[in-house]
């Protein structure tokens, strides 16, 4: 069996950069285990800009943004295995993987960071009448086909879902001559950011028909159309509305889900609104010694929150190894009135910096008062013109009102619309 | 006279900015921003707008058929079709390394395109 003091589960953006931060803060012997064959994750096949703005302060495509780490971490001694799957993590923390040159490989690690990230919603969760006909992928899936495989997977396309995915997806399979007809999405807003509907969409001509959704798809070997319709308020179709419209391709761009099977193994607590875990200030999970960042945890918009979080969990990771950690964080978060979610749930109140509380909205608010209550006392009060579920946001909570709280203190992000 | 109507991109909000412009397609007015940004969006938008370009090249003798690149620069937006037909002729071969040109100064606008990622 192989001894690490730290293994971190998954080389994208988030794996990297807590494998850094680890490295920076000391801890020696570091392995990375990665699925695919290059460090990189997703990253490798957003070949768009818009990445790095906020941390680096240029405008990177993917590839760039991965490359600053992949590079970076190949000058320390942190040792990488690509096309390595990870099977299981078990309660001591041995971590169980398979690859062709190790074959079964086991490994001790004194701490685990989880960064497997997320997947896309696929077709089978969504209630679409029709057969199984080839054409049919999530827009994840069609922007590997285009940008790693350099491959057209269609002509005519029909896009369901406006997240960021999709959006860019219509941009790119215009670019390379395809049609893109249409973006239906279920609800009355975009969940997509605001720059991609008028750079992806607008700038092209590709209609955003909002509460509108794909009911139906035609054709038995290749895809021949789609049905789609409009929805009421209670998102079911409005008979009346349907509208055939001829395809070869429908792209799903449906949500995603943290990839949390080896979470649930290990016997890590999960959030039943994020699906991704319940951590502290320093992203450790229940369990003692795991940590998780990036899209396994929560799922971000910008990597540049991704790589903020993933330096926290590898210092969090760093800090344990050392014994320097302080265990049980009694202070809890929740949100309400409109806030999902708030991640970190838990924090201890004698942690040693500022903590960042990230969060999202459940639905387009404008003239919003945003407030972190704890009891009766008002910790923060904001004013926000316009909240919107498609972008994450953050309060900061200072060290020194956290010392102040009392040992269960509960806080309440909370949202007021005037 | 005329009148343009745009979402200011700046931030979240997403303002509805109008646009007034004279016969020389001057701007006259800018109106519905909440904030400077808007007001320069909207200008740059209506005069000139440009936008960064990506794409993939083909590329020989690496494990992968195509390498991902971009415009150094923003390129104007109304020839963004034809900058990738110009992109669509490029094959490159391995390897390549992130920066490298793949095509200088494309459709004479003085914006190289360049490699985004190692092949």
């Amino acid at each position: 069996m192989l001894q690490y003091d730290l293994v971190v589960v998954g080389g994208g953006p988030a794996g990297m950069a807590a494998a850094l931060q680890a490295h920076e803060d000391g801890v020696e012997k570091i392995l990375v285990l990665e699925r695919a064959d290059t460090l990189g994750g997703i990253l490798e096949q957003c070949i768009h800009t818009g990445f790095g703005l906020h941390y680096f302060g240029e405008e990177l495509s993917g590839p760039e943004y991965a490359a600053r780490f992949s590079e970076a971490l190949y000058k320390t001694n942190i040792d990488v295995k690509v096309d390595t799957m990870v099977l299981d993590i078990s309660a001591d923390n041995v971590v169980t993987a398979v690859n062709n040159f190790d074959g079964l490989l086991t490994v001790k690690a004194a701490a685990v960071v989880l960064a497997m990230g997320c997947r896309e919603r696929p077709r089978g969760a969504l209630s679409i009448a029709g057969s199984r006909a080839s054409g049919i992928m999530t827009a994840g899936t069609a922007q590997k086909y285009v940008n790693i495989d350099g491959y057209m997977p269609g002509k005519t396309v029909v896009i369901l879902g406006s997240g960021d995915i999709g959006l860019i997806m219509a941009r790119r399979m215009t670019l390379e001559g395809a049609k893109v007809k249409a973006v239906c999405e279920l609800m009355p807003y975009s969940g997509g950011l605001t720059r991609n509907i008028v750079q992806c969409l607008e700038d092209f001509g590709i209609p955003l028909r909002l509460s509108c959704t794909v009911i139906q798809t035609h054709g038995k070997e290749r895809l021949e159309g789609v049905t789609v319709a409009n929805v009421d308020e209670h998102l079911q179709p409005i008979p009346g509305t349907e509208e055939y419209i001829p395809c070869d391709t429908l792209m799903l761009s449906v949500g995603l889900i943290p990839e949390n099977e080896l979470s649930k193994s290990a016997g890590v607590a999960l959030d039943p609104v994020t699906n991704g875990l319940v951590v502290d200030e320093y992203r450790e999970t229940s369990k003692k010694g795991v940590f998780a960042c990036g899209n396994v945890l929560q799922v971000h918009d910008l990597v540049d929150y991704v790589t903020e979080e993933s330096k926290l969990a590898g210092a969090g990771a760093a800090k344990f190894i050392r014994g320097e950690k302080p265990a049980g964080g009694t202070v809890t978060t929740v949100g309400e009135n409109g806030v999902r979610y708030v991640v970190p749930q838990r924090i201890n109140r004698a942690t040693d910096k500022d903590v960042k509380l990230y969060f999202r909205v459940g639905r387009v608010l404008e003239n919003v008062t945003l407030t972190v209550t704890c009891g009766e006392e008002t910790l923060i009060s904001r004013k926000k013109r316009k909240m919107t579920p498609g972008e994450m946001e953050y309060v900061t909570l200072k060290a020194s009102v956290l010392e102040k709280l009392p040992e269960d203190a509960k806080l309440v992000v909370s949202t007021k619309e005037a | 006279m005329k009148t343009k109507e745009l979402i200011c991109v700046s931030c979240p909000i997403g303002c509805a900015v109008t646009v007034t412009l004279d016969d020389n397609n001057e701007v006259v007015s800018v109106t519905g921003n909440t904030c400077k940004r808007g007001d320069s969006y909207a200008r740059q938008e209506c005069t000139h707008p440009e936008r960064m370009l990506t794409s993939t090249v083909k590329v020989i003798g690496s494990r992968l058929p195509v390498v991902p690149v971009k415009s150094a620069k923003p390129v104007p937006k109304e020839l963004l079709l034809d900058c990738m037909q110009e992109i669509n002729r490029v094959t490159v071969q391995a390897p390549v390394h992130i920066g490298d040109v793949v095509l200088a100064n494309i459709l004479n606008t003085g914006v190289d395109i360049v490699a985004t990622n190692n092949a």
